[in-house]
This record gives structure tokens, C-alpha cells and sequence, in this order.
């Protein structure tokens, strides 16, 4: 039970942004424990807020940072990491 | 009765009470609350609920895209940062209806702040607040009206989300008060066959349940018509009814000048239902569907295998294969995957194949196998491939080069870059022929991305200085007896169409949707009409007098 963190690269071709914003929210609440994520250096915002993750305009190839407080922590920064590796709009 | 102008889609007339989009609702009053925090709440939150889980379901219900967008807002409802917003003002003593309006209005303004994509995202938000609003107020949520009965549906403007949801069996008629011919609300009307007006700005005034004839044809929305002029309606549209399963004919001038009529199609499916409306051949096969919906290029034989379906379809007859069009508003990841500011005057086009050669080298050789595939069991099509947004004579000679060296016997560009347009008689020296695309064309000519809402009053194909880069590369195709069709919206509008023949085009590409009314037209002008009404839609100083110079060029010609 500690606070685990790990930076990844966004692999959606149109970033961070609608259906894949949609799908990682979604995920980050169904952690049921909170989860921030931060652009950068910027501040971190509540990964299950849609509008906070939307609001950061995190576009493809740029570096976020997951922090999991609580639960599995690292089994679930590995779900949340491999969702925002993937290229959801090129499904 | 009384008379309101717009610009109408095809030629169809249609009449039916009116059923309008509701309108947003008036913005909440910053009054203190008299119930209690708790109480206020508990509104809130049952509001949210209630909207997120009726969002949810319209999703379910629409599947696809519209899905996506739908769940996204029903997240959006039930938003844990906004509900800390709303809690904050709800904390303060506000009633939950302002709390809903202010927290919302706050996130608003900073999506709109960042702009482009996220800026586009604030109208979800909106429409989101409105169906919260109007859920605490006990009032219907602002959208597509469900009268229960078939209606012509009078909006501002309709939202692929809102079209979705439409049930079209219920639609005589749509009339929107904004957009252009190349909106979405056009295009759908457009690919459904249903009558249309757009950019009728006087429609707001329209009132529920007033009977009105849509009149597509006249460009105008005549509301509290009287009986005579019902009847008269009535008798048009059975007419037109007739007409349309009338027998098909080739494609042709009052004179008998052939304009063979094409269809265009994105997938070989489409095909059957082409040959059926009386498609001539295929003025523009687009092959992204190949491409779009994999992360790599798709091999060789699967690409066969799909371009061979569609030459079978056409035994006998033209079929302009476009090479593969990716970048701007299609963007594959596989072959141009750098950020650019300006997508639109960026890598795309034969820019982006160029840049990746083996896959235009892969297109060409599944193209002549399939070709050579076809005639192997009979009659062959008459393939004709064509380049994407080509700039330049050198891009040109590079692509009817490449072309030749797989054999594909007739290569040719599209000319939606003024400077082909302009430069037409030594392009058209160098290729077999050239297919215009009005949409890219009109997009460039006016320096007006077709993707922005904000400037789509620019992207208008009547604009006399498209109809002049039109001239110019038909009287170029005229000269060195080389064929220039269109491709794209344009002609697809019937008076527009016989404007471009005018003009010089030789054959027409359309939505296969539009082949009867185009057909249609073109047979009440001889080749000398349709020449007389184009120099008078170009002798004119902007779009919409364009439009109207050739209606009376027209009228006086019948």
C-alpha cells in the first residue's frame, strides 16, 4: 500500500483526446483507488475526470506521468500504461 | 403564406408540419437558494444520474462513432472534478440549477480557451448542461423532437450526434437555418435522398406545427401554403417520383452531347447499387477504406482482391481508381505520422506517397493484376488511375511515369490545386486526363479549411473563382482532346452540373444518390445553354449571386 508512479509515451495518433481520453478515464475510475495523471511537470488531475484529462491537450508523443495511491497499485499502473501506449484510433 | 430563401439540396419538393430542434434553454438566474444544501444535492445528483444513463443508452442505440461521442458525455455528466465545482457553489448557497450552469460554463471556457479539437469538445459540454438544466427543471431536454408523427425538421444546424439519433423514416424534409452545401446536414440529405434547404436564415421563425412545402428545387421554404399550392407540391413530388423510376438513359444534353455519369464510391460493395441508379462507370473509386482502419498497409493480393471485385462489377465500362488520398483530414499513421500545424498544405496527397513510395508502388501492381485478373475471364473494365493532390507538371510526369511502368494504360491527376488548374495545359500535356475535385479545389481557392465551422461559408463551389480554375483546365482538356471530369459535391447540384458541362467538364461523378435528378437536368440544355449559364454564374461577383445569375441564365433558357 504505497504510492507507485510511472511515466509513458502516448501512443494514440490523435493523443489524448476524445475516444481514447474516454476509454483511459473510464479504466482509471474502474480502479476504484485515486489515480493522477500529470502532463510533464504540470500538475497532477484526477485520471477518472474526462474534462481534467481532456483539459491537459496531451497530444501523440508526449510524456505523462500515472500515480496510483493504494490497491495493486502496479498491476494497475501496467493496465493504465498499456491503454495510453496503444493507438486507439487506429482501431 | 410566406416565403423564405435558402439553398436547396437536389431537386426534390416535400411538405409537413414543421417539428423544430428545440431550442437552448434560457440561462439559469444567480437567485439564493430556499431549499437546503442537502436537498439541493440530492437534485444534482439525481439529475446527473438520469442524464448520464439516458446518454448511455441513446449511445447503445446509435452504435458506432455516435456511440462513442454519446459515452463520452454521459462521463462527462457525472464528472468527479465538476462535481467538486458544483458541490463548491451548491456549498455557497446556490440553487442547483445555477451550480449545474455556472460549473459547467467553467470548464467551458477553458476548453475553449486551448481551442482546435478541445475547442469543438465544448459543445458536447454544452449540450450535456442543457440536458442536466432542463432535467431539473422538469422540461424536455433540448434535440431531436420525437412529434410521433413524420415531420419536416426545422434546426440550426444538425451535429453528426444529432443525425444519428434521427429516425429518417419520421424526415419529409429538413431545413436548417445555418451551414452551406457541403455541411453535414447537406451531405446526409445528399447521400438519403432527402429533400433539403440550407442556410435558410429566416427559418428560426418557423413555428411547431406549421405546414410548410420544402422546395429544394426553387431554393426556397414557403410556410402556410394554400391548398393550390399544396396540390401543386403534391403533383411535383409524384412527378419527380415518376422520374425517378423512369427508364435510365446514358447520360446526355437536350442536343445529344454525351456527359457519361459516374458514380463515386468508396468501397466495392457499393457497386451494385450504382449499376442500378444508372451509374455510366465509376468517376472516383476511393481506396482509403483499404487503408483506414489498419495500422500497416494492406499486402498486395488483399488489395487484389478488392480492386478486382470492383473492375468485375464494371465489365465494359470506366473505373477511375484514385490512389490512395491520406493526410489532411485522413491521417494514417504508417505514412506520414509528423505533427504539422497546417495538415491541409502539408504531406499529403501524392506529397505523402511520393514520401513513401513502395505503397504507391504496391497500389500500382495489385491495380494492373486485378486489371489484367478481370480480363483473364472475360470483358475487362477500363481502368483509369488517377494521382491525389498534385501541385505541380513535374509531380505530374513523376506519377503517369510510374504508372506506365506497371502498365496501367490511362494515368491522370486530380487537379484541386489552383496551380494545376492553372497550369492545366501542360499538365494535361503530360497526362491521360484530369478529374477535378471541387471540395479540395474550392478549399484552396479560398484559402478555407473545409474541417472549420467557422470559415465553411468560404467552401461554396458556385464561388466564380473555382468556376474560372474550372475554365481554364476544361478549355486546356478541350485544346489537347483530353478528357477533364468532376468529381466531388459539385455534381451532384444539379443546375451546378449543367454549369460545369458549361464549363468544359466531360463526365460527371456523383453520389449514385444524385444520378436521376442530375440525369434529369441535364436533358432540358442543349450544350449552347449550359455555356450561356455558366458565363453568367461567372460573370458574377460571389457564390450565392453566382447561383442566382445562373437560375435566371436558366429559367430564360426553358
Amino acid at each position: 500500500m504505497a504510492l507507485a508512479t510511472r511515466t509513458v509515451r502516448i501512443g494514440s495518433s490523435h493523443g489524448l483526446h476524445a475516444r481514447p481520453a474516454k476509454l483511459f478515464a473510464q479504466a482509471a475510475k474502474d480502479a476504484g483507488v485515486p489515480v493522477t495523471i500529470a502532463k510533464d511537470a504540470g500538475a497532477p488531475v484526477n485520471a477518472a475526470s474526462i474534462l481534467g484529462v481532456i483539459s491537459l491537450g496531451i497530444d501523440h508523443g508526449d510524456y505523462v506521468t500515472l500515480t496510483v495511491d493504494g490497491g495493486a497499485a502496479e498491476d494497475i499502473l501496467d493496465r493504465l500504461a498499456d491503454l495510453l501506449a496503444t493507438d486507439h484510433d487506429a482501431e | 403564406m410566406s416565403t423564405i430563401p435558402g439553398v436547396g439540396i437536389g431537386l426534390g419538393v416535400a411538405q409537413g408540419p414543421v417539428a423544430r430542434m428545440s431550442d437552448p434553454l434560457p440561462a439559469p438566474e444567480n437567485t439564493p437558494s430556499t431549499l437546503s444544501v442537502d436537498a439541493e444535492t440530492a437534485r444534482v445528483r439525481e439529475a446527473v444520474h438520469a442524464v448520464a444513463r439516458e446518454l448511455e443508452e441513446r449511445g447503445a442505440q446509435a452504435g458506432g462513432n455516435a456511440q462513442d461521442v454519446l459515452e463520452a458525455q454521459a462521463m462527462m455528466a457525472e464528472d468527479p472534478s465538476l462535481e467538486t465545482e458544483v458541490d463548491t457553489r451548491l456549498g455557497a448557497g446556490a440553487t442547483a440549477e445555477w451550480a449545474v450552469y455556472d460549473a459547467f460554463a467553467s470548464f467551458r471556457d477553458t476548453l475553449t480557451a486551448v481551442g482546435g479539437y478541445l475547442g469543438e469538445r465544448a459543445a458536447d459540454l454544452d449540450d450535456v448542461a442543457q440536458r442536466v438544466i432542463a432535467r431539473l427543471r422538469g422540461v424536455p431536454a433540448p434535440g431531436v423532437p420525437e412529434p410521433g408523427h413524420p415531420f419536416v425538421l426545422v434546426a440550426t444546424d444538425l451535429a453528426p450526434a444529432d443525425t444519428a439519433l434521427l429516425d429518417l423514416t419520421q424526415v419529409l424534409a429538413l431545413i436548417t437555418s445555418e451551414g452551406g452545401p457541403t455541411s453535414h446536414t447537406a451531405i446526409l440529405a445528399r447521400e438519403k435522398g432527402i429533400v433539403a434547404i440550407v442556410g435558410a436564415a429566416d427559418a428560426a421563425s418557423l413555428a411547431d406545427g406549421t405546414t410548410v412545402i420544402v422546395d429544394a428545387a426553387a431554393g426556397v421554404v414557403l410556410a402556410a401554403p394554400d391548398e393550390d399550392e399544396l396540390q401543386r407540391a403534391r403533383n411535383r413530388a409524384d412527378a419527380r417520383a415518376n422520374a425517378a423510376s423512369a427508364p435510365i438513359t446514358a447520360g446526355a444534353l437536350a442536343d445529344g452531347t454525351a456527359v457519361p455519369l459516374l458514380a463515386n464510391l468508396g468501397k466495392p460493395e457499393g457497386a451494385a447499387e450504382a449499376v442500378e441508379l444508372g451509374a455510366e462507370g465509376v468517376g472516383l473509386f476511393r481506396t482509403e477504406f483499404l487503408f483506414l482502419s489498419s495500422t500497416r498497409a494492406p499486402t498486395v493480393p488483399q488489395q487484389r482482391e478488392s480492386y478486382r471485385q470492383l473492375l468485375e462489377a464494371f465489365r465494359g465500362k470506366k473505373v477511375v481508381v484514385r490512389a490512395l488520398d491520406a493526410g489532411a483530414d485522413k491521417p494514417l499513421a504508417f505514412l506520414n505520422d509528423a505533427h504539422e500545424e497546417n495538415p491541409a498544405l502539408g504531406l499529403r496527397g501524392l506529397r505523402a506517397l511520393r514520401a513513401a513510395e513502395d505503397i504507391l508502388r504496391e497500389q500500382l501492381t495489385a491495380l494492373a493484376e486485378a486489371d489484367a485478373d478481370v480480363r483473364a475471364s472475360g470483358e475487362a473494365a477500363d481502368l483509369w488511375v488517377m494521382a491525389p493532390m498534385v501541385s505541380t507538371v513535374e509531380e505530374t510526369t513523376y506519377f503517369v511515369t510510374l504508372a506506365r511502368e506497371y502498365g496501367i494504360k490511362t494515368a491522370g491527376v486530380m487537379v484541386e490545386v489552383p496551380s494545376s488548374a492553372l497550369l492545366a495545359d501542360r499538365v494535361l500535356k503530360e497526362a491521360d486526363f484530369a478529374s477535378i475535385g471541387t471540395n479540395d479545389l474550392t478549399q484552396y481557392t479560398l484559402a478555407a479549411d473545409r474541417l472549420l465551422g467557422s470559415v465553411a461559408s468560404f467552401q461554396d463551389p458556385w464561388h466564380p473563382a473555382v468556376l474560372s480554375l474550372i475554365r481554364t483546365t476544361g478549355k486546356a482538356g478541350a485544346e489537347l482532346g483530353k478528357p477533364v471530369g468532376i468529381c466531388g459535391e459539385a455534381a451532384a447540384d444539379p443546375l451546378l452540373a449543367v454549369v460545369l458541362v458549361g464549363l468544359g467538364a466531360t463526365s460527371l461523378s456523383m453520389a449514385p444518390s444524385a444520378l436521376a435528378d442530375v440525369r434529369a437536368t441535364l436533358l432540358e440544355y442543349t450544350l449552347d445553354d449550359a455555356r450561356r449559364i455558366a458565363e453568367a454564374a461567372l460573370a458574377a461577383n460571389d457564390a450565392a449571386s453566382a447561383r442566382t445569375a445562373a437560375r435566371e441564365a436558366a429559367a430564360a433558357q426553358n
